[in-house]
């Protein structure tokens, strides 16, 4: 996969983030209103200098309508994306894309879900009729995620209560993080003890190994790089934009063993190559990803070259992942903690990177941080799309 | 007129402990999809494409669409096999047997039978099914010497269309009715078949009371191996008897059902090699107890909680007809140039990008391994916890499945599966019938 990439040519000059949680007492709309308000309120532009929005949501409303008529806009074009728990992300990348291509000069890229209407547990889906073989209808999202657990096992014979024992401190560490984010769903901390033996939900994952089912809502302002410093003194520059989505094949295919994303992978070289990465593992300051299931995080640090394959369990557990280890995930306290509003979750991951960036991340903020990823999958192992970002406090 | 040459029964794995070890259909089985495993095992043994397929139950999984065209389907039979239920009663597997043996088709008898908790029906009953084969009477396994039948109306068992147990008269009374029915088929049939006795005598009955008396009656006589077991019954008591009898021996069976049907066979030097793979003293051994209560909410006597997902939408009519080769005899495609093979059918292949250059692969009897797999416990399942295994097929093929019959320690990476048809759930009355992997 080659892409020509963007790299410096546009730039995030304004952003906002809601509150995630067990929002009942906030509709998507209202969660709309408050994260595009936040971008309104801290930056010189109001809705109406905006030229087009992209508005990513899985479940939580159709077409463009969604956010025209809850921002009550005047006839601006919005375009609605869907890419399953990628969409915050695609929103972000196409919007980007228009600025680049130079259509528009102010774009919006928000994302909202509103998960906690439906009274049923985790994510619902909504699949075209079919002839009732599909295995996704049955399966579960943590249990589709837990195939990685017995595989990676078996792949590089770790004892199963070693991988446990990693997964675990994902968690932990996400929670701990959390607790330091006051916008995160979960923000407390949480003992290993308790993980650990948390009612099991799906193979060996308890409810501390997922995400949190959450509602909220993220927005990001794009204007072109070379117009930035007009709308802020500290933009946040985009350095390179992938989306991979798979063949599933390896839901298909003998040869895939459920260690690895194949689509990360790509996705990952692709960006890195956009950004001029060439040593992810020393040049990222710090990581946003798709934790979804513990195992996912694990598996992930493998894909992006920040462990060596076979070996993330064992950095995990020796701590290089935490805020102070040589490369901080999920420093906000990733899905896990802060929730996973679908539609917003790929945004909110660029929120952290833009306060990380700005030195605005309080409790939780990390030494001069310079270039960051963000990483969001959808679907599940063998059958997904992948989407990574590079984004940097600086130009070149 | 064609000659018995091949039998399978199946026998669901789950038992009743506490009720004399009753054989029981899982929550994912039913009448069509036993009928498959058994004729699906005669098949396998005695490869053919019979030009009819007859099914008889008493438990129909639908009225008005044919049943046995499901089985059909799973088979992978031809169009041109006439597939028709005969449904109702007990003596419907006698109507199969008759027609399959007039045309030289495949008779299939399969039943779920259920009773009130607590009722003698409940403990009385079995759930199974057998497939009978017709055809070269070179190939006969056992002649058939004589067939008699009488015809009586009584009231001794009904069901009311719809009722999920049934209601029975005094036990005494059929049995009286019975009685001198059955003398007079055996003394009959055997008359006709020129035997003053058989070697092998069974009598089944959905009299309770004659299956108590059958061995004073007859001496040396044996009933239902299972209990009732509905349409499939006389076919499970001689399935049991073929497992054993010795070339040149004859059998007698009587079924009391709504009159009395006796059949005298012998079997031939074939039957010893031809017998089939699993006894149906082995299966009755091969059993897994079910909790009571499970039991209940699977017939639907008792409702329990359900996880708080939604339940599956029904399996839409257009899908499941374009897919049916998938769907129903787990057909996938091999690419014609690199041989990938697609579970379900692709027409690009995923691996070399070679479009429509597919051919046809059924991978229905084909053993796999287990890749990975999970429990789990938030899913929507008529019987939680759903068990779901990643399963990689000899020869290429992978698919992710349910796991039927199984406990949540049972798998392992690298554990050995075949493939059983099964119903995954019902929703708007729909039944949606696929395939599960088993252990």
């Amino acid at each position: 996969m080659s892409s020509k990439g963007i790299r410096d040519r546009v730039a995030v000059v304004g952003m906002g983030c809601t509150q995630f949680g067990e929002r009942w007492s906030s509709s998507a709309e209202d969660l709309l209103v408050d994260a595009a308000g936040e971008v309104f309120d801290t930056t010189p532009v109001a809705r109406e200098d905006v030229d087009a929005y992209w508005l990513g949501t899985l479940g939580s409303g159709q077409s463009g309508l969604t956010l025209s008529k809850a921002l009550a806009l005047d006839y601006k074009p919005v375009t609605r994306v869907e890419n399953y728990c990628a969409t915050g992300s695609e929103a972000f990348r196409n919007a980007c894309y228009a600025v680049a291509s130079g259509a528009y000069d102010r774009v919006m890229a928000i994302g909202v879900e509103k998960l906690k209407d439906s009274g049923f547990s985790g994510l619902l889906r909504a699949d075209p009729p079919g002839d009732g073989t599909a295995a996704e209808l049955n399966l579960t999202a943590p249990a589709a995620f837990s195939l990685l657990d017995p595989a990676y096992c078996a792949r590089y014979a770790v004892d199963p209560a070693d991988m446990r024992s990693a997964m675990t401190h994902v968690a932990w560490k996400n929670h701990a993080n959390g607790a330091r984010n006051p916008k995160a769903q979960f923000r407390s901390g949480v003992t290993k003890d308790k993980i650990e033996h948390a009612p099991k939900v799906a193979g060996r994952l308890g409810v501390f190994d997922c995400s949190g089912v959450s509602d909220g809502a993220a927005a990001a302002l794009i204007v072109r790089a070379e117009d930035a410093l007009d709308y802020t003194d500290r933009p946040m520059y985009v350095k390179g934009l992938s989306l991979a989505a798979g063949p599933a094949l390896g839901a298909a295919d003998g040869d895939y063993d459920y260690t690895t994303f194949p689509e990360v992978v790509r996705s990952a070289r692709d960006a890195f190559a956009q950004a001029g990465i060439t040593d992810p593992r020393h040049e990222i300051s710090l990581a946003e990803v798709h934790d979804c299931f513990t195992p996912t995080e694990l598996v992930l640090m493998e894909d992006f070259g920040f462990a060596e394959r076979g070996q993330a369990w064992k950095d995990i557990l020796d701590g290089a992942f935490e805020l102070e280890g040589r490369l901080p995930v999920n420093p906000d306290g990733g899905l896990k903690s802060f929730g996973h509003p679908v539609g917003a979750s790929g945004l909110r991951m660029l929120y952290e990177c833009w306060l990380q960036f700005r030195g605005q991340a309080g409790e939780r903020q990390l030494t001069d941080p310079r270039l960051a990823l963000t990483h969001n999958l959808g679907g599940r192992p063998g059958s997904c799309v992948s989407f990574v970002s590079v984004v940097g406090a600086e130009l070149g | 007129m064609s000659a018995l040459v091949g039998y399978a029964a199946y026998l669901p794995r789950h038992r009743l402990s506490d009720m004399g070890k009753r054989v029981v259909a899982s929550f994912d089985e039913d009448s069509t999809t036993m009928g498959v495993e058994a004729a699906a095992a005669l098949l396998r043994a005695h490869p053919a494409q019979p030009g009819s397929l007859y099914f008889a139950t008493t438990s129909p999984a639908y009225f008005d669409k044919t049943n046995a065209s499901a089985i059909h389907a799973a088979l992978a039979l031809p169009p041109t096999t006439f597939a028709a239920d005969l449904a109702g009663s007990a003596r419907s597997g006698l109507a199969a047997w008759r027609a399959a043996k007039a045309a030289g088709g495949l008779a299939v008898l399969a039943d779920v039978r259920t009773g009130r908790p607590g009722s003698g029906d409940e403990r009385g009953g079995g759930d199974g099914a057998v497939a009978l084969l017709f055809g070269d009477p070179g190939d006969a396994i056992a002649e058939v010497l004589a067939e008699h039948s009488l015809s009586a109306e009584l009231l001794d068992r009904w069901r009311k269309p719809g009722d999920p147990a049934g209601g029975q008269w005094e036990e005494r009374f059929g049995l009286e009715v019975y009685l001198p029915l059955l003398k007079q088929s055996a003394a009959d049939a055997l008359a006709e078949a020129g035997l003053a006795a058989a070697d092998h005598v069974v009598v089944v009955s959905p009299n309770s009371g004659v299956r108590k008396q059958a061995a004073r009656l007859f001496p040396g006589a044996t009933s239902s191996p299972v209990g009732h077991a509905g349409a499939a019954d006389f076919a499970l008591g001689l399935a049991d008897v073929l497992d054993r009898a010795d070339a040149g021996e004859t059998v007698l069976v009587l079924s009391a059902a709504d009159g009395c049907d006796a059949i005298v066979l012998r079997a031939t030097e074939r039957l010893p090699r031809a017998r089939q793979a699993r006894p149906v003293a082995e299966q009755l051994a091969d059993g897994l107890d079910v909790p009571y209560l499970t039991y209940l909410a699977w017939r639907g006597w008792l409702e329990r909680e359900p996880p708080r997902r939604p339940e599956p939408d029904l399996p839409a009519a257009p899908p499941s007809a374009r897919s049916a080769g998938w769907k129903f005899a787990f057909t996938g495609s091999a690419c014609g140039r690199c041989g990938f093979v697609h579970l379900p059918p692709q027409r690009v292949c995923k691996k070399c990008g070679s479009v429509d250059e597919m051919s046809p692969r059924s991978l229905a009897s084909t053993p796999g391994t287990v890749a990975t797999y999970t429990v789990d416990r938030l899913a929507f399942s008529p019987s939680p916890p759903l068990i779901e295994a990643v399963v990689d097929f000899d020869g290429g093929g992978r698919y992710t499945l349910e796991v039927a019959d199984a406990l949540p320690d049972d798998l392992k990476v690298g554990a050995r599966v075949g493939l059983s048809f099964r119903r995954l759930f019902t929703a708007g009355g729909v039944h949606n019938y696929f395939w599960k992997a088993r252990l």
